[in-house]
C-alpha cells in the first residue's frame, strides 16, 4: 500500500460512532438554495404561492455541469428570493412552508435504466452531487472524457475528519445498499472494479463491508492507516492504487472515479424508488451540543431546528461549523439551511472556539513535513503576505488541497492555508482576465 | 440578532504544540548538561548559567520595548534558550561581565536587529561566542580543570583538542564521555548531552538527521584522515572531544538557522561535519564546531533554494 507523505493526527472525537441514525421529521420551514453543487446554478421552477410535493423538482438548469434541486417537503412556496449563504454571495433560494403531510410527487417512480445513457440521465435526475464535500454533480463525474480509460471506482469511506461519523453509520446501517450501488455503477459505466477505502479506526465498518463483498470479486475493501487527510481524493487514490493524480488533472486521468460511500448507496436507493436526494444523514456534535448524534435531516431544514432536535445547546455556541473541524465552513447564522453535501454540523463552546494568535515563524519545518502535497506552506504564506503571487505560483500554490495540515501542525499558529487561499483566489481571478 | 457566532477560515482546530512548549523542551533537554557543568566546574558555572539566562531575557524584553518597539516575546522562552546555550558554550571561569556582553550581542545584535525569532541568519548563541572569542581571545581560551565539588581553587587546564594540537597526555575515553575534562561549561559531558538529545527526539522537537549525520561525518572523516595516513584516525576521540556533541544536538538543530527539508538537513549536517574536521585537522585552531555551524548557517538560504521537495503528482519533472 502506498502511503502519502505528511499528514497530521488530530484528535478523532468519533463520539457519535455508535449512535444509530434518528430521523428528525418535518421542520417548520425549509430553505432550499438553487446552488448546492459545483457548476451552473439552477433556475427556480416554482414561484411564490405554488404548492409542491416531496421529490418534486423545484430547480434545474440547462447547463451540463449542474444538478436539479428537489423539494424535500410537501407544502406551499412562500418565497423565491436571493439569500446570502456561506459563500458570502446571494444565492437564489426557495422557501417552502411544509404542510406536514409529506405527500409524494406523482413523478417519483423508479427510473427505467437499460443503457449507460439512461443510467446517466437517471443519475442527473436524482440530483446526486458528490456527498463527501465538494458537491460535484455525479452524472458528470460518472461520464469521464472518452480518452480517459477508467478502470477503478474508488469508494471513499475513509472519513478522516474528526467528529464526523455519518459515513461510518452508512457502512453499518446500509451495508448492502452500498454494495448494490457499487454493482449498479460498475454495471452501467463498464468500470471493471471497485475499491472501498476505510481508515483503520473503523474496524467494524471494515468487517461488515468485507463480509458483504465476499464472493464479489469486483469489489475489494481496504483498511487504511488513520491519518488525516487520508480521505482526500488524491491521497485516497494513491493509497489504493499507487497512482498519483498529476497536478491540475482529475482522477479520471489516472483511471479512477471517486465516489463517497453515501453517494454510491444513494444510487441504489434511487434506482429502486425514484426518490431524489431530499434528505441527508448529518453528524451533530461539538462541545456545545446537548445530545450529539446522527440525524437524518430533510434538505433545507434550518440548522437551528436540527440542533433543537438534539436537545439544543448545553452552553452558548460560539462557533458553528458545517462539515468537519479541519475543512468545514464556519457559519454566521443558525438560520442557514442543511445542504445536500452536508455531513456534519458542529457547535463549539467558547473554549473550543478559541484559536491562538499567530506568532512569528520559527522555521521548524513542521508544515513542510505535514503537507501531503509536498509543498512549502511557510514559503507560500510568506510570498502571499508579500503579494508575490507569481513566485507563489512557481512554488505550485495552486496544488494546495487546503486540507489545513500545515496550520494544525504549526507551533507558531501561522495562518498558512488561509494565506494560500487568498493567493489561489488572486491567481485564479487574474488568470480569467 | 441572535447570539454572535465567531467565524474563521478552516481549520478550526490547532495542534497542541507551541513555540513556548518547544523552547521549554529544549530547556528541559539541557538540564542534564547544565547539571554536569555545575558538577564538574562548581558553583561558578551555576552563576554563569543564571546570569546568561537572566541577561538574555532582559535584553530581549528591553530591546523590543524601547529599541524596536515591538511586542513582548519573552514568554516564548527562546531568549532563555539562547541564554542557556551561550552559558554552556563559555569557559567556566569567564568573567561574568564578558558573558553579559555576549548575551547583548546574541539577543540585540544577532537576533532582534534581524527581526527577532525566526529571522536571525546565524545561531545567536554561537554568533555571540565567536564575537567573544575575537574580543577576549585570551579569557575565552582559558579552561578550568574539572574538579567536582571537592577541589579548592580552579586550576587552568587544556581541552583534549588543545592537547592534541599542543601535545601532552590525552584523557581517557571514559572521562571524555562523562565530562571529566577541560572545556566549555556544558560541552564536556557527552553522556548528559546525549540524554538531552534522546529527550528531544522522543518529544519530536528534533529529527535524527542533523545530529546523526553530523556526528557520523566527523567520525568517518576523522578516521579516514588520520595522522599516520588514511584510516589511522581516532574517531571516538573526535566525537567525544570539544563542542561536537552540544553542537550537533543543540546548535546545528536550531530551527531558524537550519534547512527546511529533509534533503536540505542532510546536506547541511554533512557540511557541518566536513568543515569541523577540516578546521580541527588542517588549521591552527584546536576546535572548529562553532565556525563550521556558523558557516553552514549562512549557506541555509542557498540549500533551501535547491532542495525544494518533490510535490505530489508532480511527475518526473517536479
Amino acid at each position: 500500500m502506498k502511503l502519502f507523505k505528511g499528514g497530521v493526527h488530530p484528535p478523532q472525537r468519533k463520539n457519535t460512532a455508535e449512535m444509530a441514525t434518528v430521523a428528525m421529521g418535518v421542520p417548520s420551514v425549509v430553505i432550499i438554495p438553487m446552488v448546492q453543487h459545483l457548476g451552473a446554478p439552477c433556475q427556480p421552477k416554482v414561484k411564490r404561492g405554488d404548492t409542491v410535493k416531496v421529490g418534486q423538482p423545484i430547480g434545474d438548469s440547462d447547463a451540463y455541469v449542474s444538478a436539479p434541486i428537489h423539494s424535500s417537503v410537501s407544502g406551499t412556496v412562500t418565497k423565491a428570493e436571493p439569500l446570502v449563504l456561506t459563500g458570502g454571495k446571494p444565492v437564489m433560494c426557495v422557501e417552502i412552508k411544509p404542510d406536514g403531510l409529506q405527500e409524494v410527487f406523482e413523478g417519483v417512480k423508479p427510473p427505467v435504466v437499460d443503457s449507460r445513457e439512461s443510467f446517466l440521465a437517471a443519475i442527473r435526475a436524482s440530483g446526486l452531487t458528490g456527498l463527501g464535500g465538494a458537491g460535484f454533480p455525479a452524472h458528470v463525474k460518472l461520464n469521464p472524457p472518452k480518452d480517459a480509460k477508467v478502470d477503478t471506482l474508488v469508494i471513499n469511506a475513509a472519513e478522516c475528519e474528526p467528529y464526523i461519523t455519518s459515513d461510518y453509520r452508512e457502512c453499518i446501517e446500509n451495508t448492502h445498499g452500498i454494495i448494490e450501488g457499487i454493482l449498479q455503477v460498475l454495471k452501467w459505466t463498464g468500470i471493471e472494479k471497485a475499491m472501498i477505502g476505510i481508515e483503520n479506526n473503523k474496524p467494524e465498518a471494515v468487517k461488515v463491508l468485507s463480509q458483504a463483498v465476499s464472493g464479489i470479486p469486483s469489489i475489494t475493501v481496504h483498511s487504511l492507516p488513520t491519518r488525516y487527510p487520508q480521505g482526500a481524493e488524491k491521497t485516497l487514490i494513491y493509497a489504493l492504487t499507487g497512482r498519483q493524480v498529476p497536478s491540475g488533472k482529475l482522477p479520471a486521468d489516472v483511471g479512477c472515479i471517486v465516489m463517497n460511500v453515501v453517494s454510491v448507496a444513494f444510487v441504489a436507493s434511487y434506482l429502486k424508488t425514484g426518490m431524489p436526494l431530499i434528505k441527508k444523514r448529518v453528524t451533530i456534535d461539538g462541545s456545545a451540543v446537548q445530545n450529539p448524534g446522527n440525524v437524518e435531516v430533510l434538505i433545507g431544514t434550518p440548522i437551528k431546528e436540527v440542533f433543537d432536535f438534539c436537545g439544543g445547546f448545553k452552553s452558548e455556541p460560539k462557533k458553528v461549523i458545517m462539515g468537519g473541524p479541519m475543512m468545514g465552513v464556519s457559519l454566521f447564522s443558525l438560520d442557514l439551511p442543511v445542504l445536500k453535501l452536508n455531513n456534519a454540523l458542529l457547535a463549539f463552546d467558547e473554549d473550543e472556539s478559541r484559536i491562538p494568535g499567530e506568532t512569528a515563524c520559527i522555521r521548524c519545518a513542521s508544515c513542510v513535513r505535514a503537507c501531503p502535497m509536498g509543498l512549502l506552506p511557510y514559503e507560500l504564506d510568506r510570498l502571499v503576505n508579500a503579494k508575490k503571487f507569481e513566485e507563489a505560483q512557481k512554488l505550485h500554490i495552486l496544488d494546495c488541497v487546503e486540507c489545513g495540515c500545515c496550520v494544525y501542525a504549526c507551533p507558531a499558529k501561522r495562518l498558512m492555508v488561509q494565506s494560500i487561499r487568498i493567493g489561489k483566489d488572486y491567481l485564479r481571478r487574474n488568470a480569467k482576465k | 440578532m441572535e447570539n454572535r457566532l465567531s467565524m474563521s477560515s478552516s481549520p478550526h482546530i490547532r495542534g497542541d504544540v507551541s513555540t513556548s512548549r518547544i523552547m521549554l523542551d529544549v530547556l528541559i533537554a539541557l538540564v542534564p548538561a547544565s547539571l554536569a557543568g555545575v558538577y564538574f566546574f562548581g558553583l561558578h558555572a551555576a552563576l554563569t548559567i543564571i546570569i546568561c539566562i537572566v541577561s538574555c531575557v532582559l535584553f530581549e524584553y528591553l530591546s523590543r520595548k524601547f529599541l524596536f518597539k515591538r511586542g513582548n516575546t519573552i514568554s516564548d522562552l527562546s531568549a532563555a534558550v539562547t541564554g542557556l546555550l551561550l552559558a554552556l558554550n563559555l569557559p567556566p571561569a569567564l568573567p561574568k561581565w564578558m558573558a553579559i556582553v555576549g548575551c547583548f550581542f546574541a539577543i540585540v545584535v544577532i537576533k532582534q536587529l534581524f527581526g527577532g525569532i525566526g529571522q536571525n541568519f546565524i545561531n545567536p548563541a554561537l554568533g555571540a561566542r565567536v564575537i567573544l572569542l575575537v574580543a577576549y581571545g585570551t579569557r575565552m581560551t582559558q579552561w578550568t580543570a574539572p574538579r567536582g565539588f571537592n577541589g579548592a581553587d580552579a586550576v587552568t587546564a587544556a581541552t583534549p583538542l588543545g592537547i592534541l594540537k599542543e601535545g601532552g597526555e590525552l584523557p581517557g575515553y571514559l572521562g571524555m564521555f562523562l565530562g571529566n575534562i577541560g572545556g566549555s561549561l556544558g560541552e564536556t559531558s557527552a553522556l548528559a548531552l546525549i540524554i538531552g538529545g534522546i529527550y528531544l527526539l522522543v518529544r519530536k522537537v528534533i529529527t535524527w538527521e542533523i545530529p546523526v549525520i553530523y556526528i557520523g561525518t566527523v567520525a568517518l572523516l576523522s578516521w579516514v584522515l588520520g595522522p599516520e595516513g588514511i584510516f589511522t584516525g581516532d574517531p571516538l576521540f573526535h566525537i567525544l572531544a570539544g563542542g561536537l556533541m552540544i553542537g550537533a544536538i543543540f546548535m546545528a538543530t536550531d530551527y531558524t538557522t537550519s534547512p527546511m527539508t529533509r534533503k536540505g538537513a542532510i546536506i547541511f549536517a554533512f557540511g557541518c561535519g566536513l568543515l569541523t574536521v577540516l578546521f580541527r585537522l588542517y588549521t591552527n585552531m584546536p576546535e572548529g564546531v562553532s565556525y563550521a555551524i556558523l558557516l553552514m548557517n549562512t549557506a541555509v538560504p542557498l540549500i533551501d533554494r535547491h532542495t525544494v521537495p518533490k510535490r505530489f503528482g508532480g511527475g518526473a519533472n517536479a
